[in-house]
């Protein structure tokens, strides 16, 4: 397959909150020969304390840049935050030459230099362009069938499309396409692109439970049985929060919401117990019981 | 309303420079192009459940000169920096820049929400935003996965003097700490 290698940028949230994240997405990779080598010396994104000082992130960032730099790597990251906060200080201070500067003298102290030689990617748009719709279809050996999921792309992989520049914001594919390779059929459903608001939930923890249970309902109502996520925080919302959902709201919506590599591995035929499923709050065996009856099927 | 006690409006102080300062910083320049079509507030999904929180009017406020209200509004620490508004504005206003450019300045002024203390303490002492758990690591060695990587610390440290992080994060007098 593919015989890329990446600087594989973890962030914060996945080691602290969603292992399974990084588990799936780990065990995909060494299928498709994606080569994820661990950054060394990378510290956080800077997305997180950029409301309190914004040169303070852009040095954070940057900082991490530099040490891709120093691989002769591309990064890959699994964090939508991470993915927005460094492709936006990248691609700034590539075409900003005062930024760049301005940067450039904080880096100094730490012996650093951003030359602008790597490219930001998100492990979704690796699986895309680098490994290929095409080779990917053809290693799904167990596809869904009649399986209703909802798709969550999450903010910070498409917005700002100024400095992002993935896909056009308010009707994305690319997700769509990656999960429709696995068999599964992608619904509509009323306000799709609504924010998770995972970054206020330090400010206001209600923001992001009303946010979720809206999102939750509005899934249910369209009749998906799964939930989609490419994000760590979009994750931790709409899954960890169910239960305080319940007891807010009383409401049960039981919606499990797996990481896209979960999906796809699952697809690929790989074990559940290797894609981490067990470590989801809300349980996914309705799926996996229908993945069963298919390979059943099957032989 | 009706059970509020009654008291005498504090009169309102304009600062003409404020929004020059607000300009000045970088990513506050669009400041000046918003004309309050609120395009930015209806694509809100923090305005569609707090109704305190508008930003057109935050954006009024700055461009207005009403530096106090804005810097010690609690509402300009709710935007989850979507960028929904910025995608979405006519005018090009970098609505989640200018929100953070004022976040930037309330903190200059005192405003320090807990949570980035928090934050901040975290990244001075690991690098990474939270202090991830003993049995986390163990479980990660349980799962297989490569251990994390070790920040160096000097220079996250390096990096906040330069930028004056840690003056915000540890205060100024605990420079000599």
């Amino acid at each position: 397959m593919t015989d890329d290698k990446y600087a594989f940028f973890i962030g914060c949230l996945i080691p602290y909150r969603e292992l399974a994240y990084e588990i799936s997405a780990r065990r995909i990779a060494k299928e498709l020969g994606i080569k994820l080598i661990t950054m060394p010396d990378a510290n956080c994104c800077g997305l997180p304390i950029d409301p309190v000082d914004h040169e303070m992130s852009i040095a954070l960032a940057a900082r991490n840049l530099c040490i891709a730099e120093d691989m002769g790597l591309n990064i890959i990251t699994l964090c939508n935050g991470c993915f927005a906060t460094l492709t936006k200080t990248n691609k700034k201070m590539k075409k900003d030459r005062e930024l760049r500067q301005r940067v450039n003298k904080y880096l100094a102290d730490i012996g650093l230099e951003f030359k602008g030689s790597i490219e930001v990617k998100h492990f979704i748009e690796v699986l895309t362009e680098d490994v290929g719709i095409e080779k990917l279809s053809e290693v799904v050996t167990k596809p869904f069938n009649d399986l209703k999921v909802a798709e969550h792309y999450g903010c910070h992989f498409l917005r700002p499309h100024k400095y992002l520049e993935t896909e056009n914001p308010e009707s994305p594919v690319m997700l769509t396409k990656l999960i429709e390779l696995t068999g599964a059929t992608v619904v509509d459903y009323l306000d799709e692109s609504e924010c998770c608001g995972g970054t206020v939930l330090g400010i206001d923890p209600n923001i992001p439970l009303s946010l979720a249970r809206d999102k939750l309902k509005n899934i249910k109502e369209a009749g998906a049985e799964a939930m989609i996520t490419i994000c760590p925080m979009c994750h931790m919302v709409y899954d960890l929060n169910q239960p305080r959902i319940k007891k807010i709201f009383s409401e049960t919506y039981g919606l499990p919401v797996l990481h896209y590599p979960q999906l796809l591995g699952l697809a690929m035929g790989i074990a559940p117990e290797e894609l981490a499923l067990d470590e989801l709050r809300v349980k996914a065996d309705k799926i996996l019981s229908r993945l069963v009856e298919e390979i059943k099927v099957k032989h | 309303m009706s059970n509020e006690v009654k008291t005498y409006r504090k009169p309102l102080r304009i600062d003409p420079e404020f929004k020059n300062l607000v300009l000045k910083m970088p990513g506050g320049e669009t400041l000046k192009l918003c004309f309050q079509c609120g395009t930015c507030t209806s694509s809100c999904p923090i305005a569609q459940i707090i109704d305190t929180y508008r930003p057109n009017q935050l954006i009024r406020l700055a461009q207005f000169g009403l530096k106090d209200k804005v810097l010690s509004s609690k509402t300009i620490w709710l935007c989850a920096a979507c960028s929904t508004c910025v995608d979405r504005c006519p005018q090009g206003v970098e609505m989640a820049d200018v929100l953070r450019v004022l976040q930037n300045l309330a903190v200059k002024e005192g405003y320090v929400p807990r949570v980035f203390k928090d934050f901040g303490s975290a990244i001075l002492k690991t690098g990474f935003v939270y202090n991830i758990p003993k049995t986390r690591t163990m479980k990660r060695e349980v799962a297989g996965l490569p251990p994390l990587s070790k920040t160096k610390i000097e220079d996250i440290k390096k990096l906040a003097e330069k930028t004056g992080f840690i003056d915000i994060i540890e205060g100024k007098e605990s420079d000599d700490r």
